[in-house]
């Protein structure tokens, strides 16, 4: 059994420790509250560019001869996936959820025998993708520098990724973040950014656009914006999750560290108490047998 | 009858601008300033540098754009950019910031022709904002 002195050694490392998850959930709280509002205020801006595609690429008469980054370059041999993670640990199991959807996706495409490429956005998503994908990892980067998601790195993302698709590096990219829903549930996603995926039904919308100039020349000048745009969405909504991903991890490491100090200091006690009975012991059959 | 459509800018990062009362919004499309009213025909267009107009009952505001898309339907305008400054608030020294990497893009020559008048037309706007 340990002695005295290292349970109260241990109850006051517990403690700082429990000191300092509590400091860093409040500071997360406070900026999930931020990156919760910018990811909510950076939504019109994408849905709007999707619904504007949408008409848009209804309204498109050749269909044979639209953008690449809309029809795809018809096949699908070279996959391309971008898993955007955070930069800093302590967060739960925010970045583990990412990897392991990223993974299952990745297994799935090696073993229909397509060849894979990734990028990885934050420094935790690479250190955990090099040691069995590292050959496959073909850039990393890392928004260290920049305090919040703007859109000017998510520009950065969209235009390499752009530049990458038109060398022919690739036929199909997906990208990988987690969806902040609240803050206890954020869902990782997997969202096909070229070609364009049109899940939604064609609405078969009548009301007859006129473009200035032609709808080619606006799908080419659009689509680019598009990427980015979408990279931007990720990344908003990666931040609120990461936030809230860390909130209730270090919420649930205080709750866990204040449990500790109760058991310890139970133990504690019930020790420094056996300690004084047996000396008591001691004392009295010492005088006994005088 | 109301002469009155509604607009609204957004920015990647929110809503720029949301007016339910504006009269008449003269925007700089790529082929040309346009002049949006009441009852125009739904269009999309893509903007290149310029002032945006918004005439409102409630007063005019002039922005300034890089870069944008602009819907109109049923009423409704839309416009998406990723870089706007309302001309009133748009001070001397981010101006000129403004201007510098306008013209330093300007002067590149590796460019291609559509890049370079996109530049051009952001270095002559800005100077005739003074």
């Amino acid at each position: 059994m340990a002695s005295l002195d290292d349970l109260k050694k241990r109850i006051a490392s517990v403690k700082s420790t429990q000191k300092i998850t509590k400091a860093m959930k409040m500071v997360a709280a406070a900026k999930l509250r931020k990156a919760q509002e910018s990811a909510e205020r950076g939504r019109p801006y994408s849905e709007k560019m999707n619904n504007i595609i949408l008409n848009l690429s209804n309204g498109i008469s050749d269909k044979e001869n639209a953008p690449k980054l809309l029809s795809g370059t018809g096949e699908e041999k070279v996959h391309l996936c971008v898993v955007m993670t955070s930069d800093r640990g302590l967060c739960g199991g925010f970045n583990s959820n990412i990897i392991k959807k990223a993974k299952s996706y990745f297994s799935k495409i090696l073993n229909e025998g397509k060849q894979l490429k990734i990028i990885t956005v934050g420094s935790k998503g690479n250190d955990q993708l090099k040691r069995v994908y590292g050959d496959k990892i073909i850039e990393n980067i890392s928004f260290k520098e920049s305090k919040n998601a703007n859109y000017f790195d998510a520009d950065k993302v969209g235009k390499m990724i752009i530049e990458k698709f038109e060398g022919g590096e690739f036929d199909i990219c997906t990208i990988f973040y987690n969806q902040f829903k609240n803050v206890i549930t954020q869902l990782p996603q997997a969202q096909q950014i070229i070609p364009l995926n049109n899940e939604e039904d064609e609405n078969n919308s009548d009301d007859n656009y006129e473009f200035e100039p032609d709808e080619d020349e606006i799908l080419g000048n659009l689509l680019p914006k598009n990427i980015s745009t979408q990279i931007f969405k990720a990344m908003l909504e990666n931040s609120a999750s990461e936030q809230g991903s860390r909130m209730s991890a270090m919420d649930n490491a205080t709750r866990n560290a204040g449990e500790m100090v109760d058991k310890l200091t139970i133990e504690y006690n019930r020790s420094r108490q056996a300690a004084i009975t047996k000396e008591l012991i001691e004392i009295i059959s010492g005088a006994e047998s005088l | 009858m109301s002469e009155e459509f509604k607009i609204e800018i957004v920015n990647p990062e929110k809503s720029f601008l949301v007016k339910e009362d504006a009269l008449e919004v003269v925007v700089p499309a790529f082929e040309g300033e346009m002049g949006i009213l009441k009852d125009h025909i739904s269009i999309i267009s893509f903007l290149k540098p310029g002032i945006i107009k918004v005439f409102s009952k409630s007063g005019d505001e002039n922005y300034y754009v890089e870069d944008g898309i602009i819907e109109f339907k049923n009423n409704n305008l839309s416009i998406l950019t990723s870089t706007i400054f309302s001309v009133k608030d748009l001070d001397k020294s981010k101006q000129g910031d403004l201007l510098k990497n306008a013209e330093e893009e300007a002067s590149k020559t590796e460019i291609s022709d559509q890049a370079k008048y996109l530049a051009d037309q952001k270095v002559e706007v800005l100077r005739s904002i003074n």
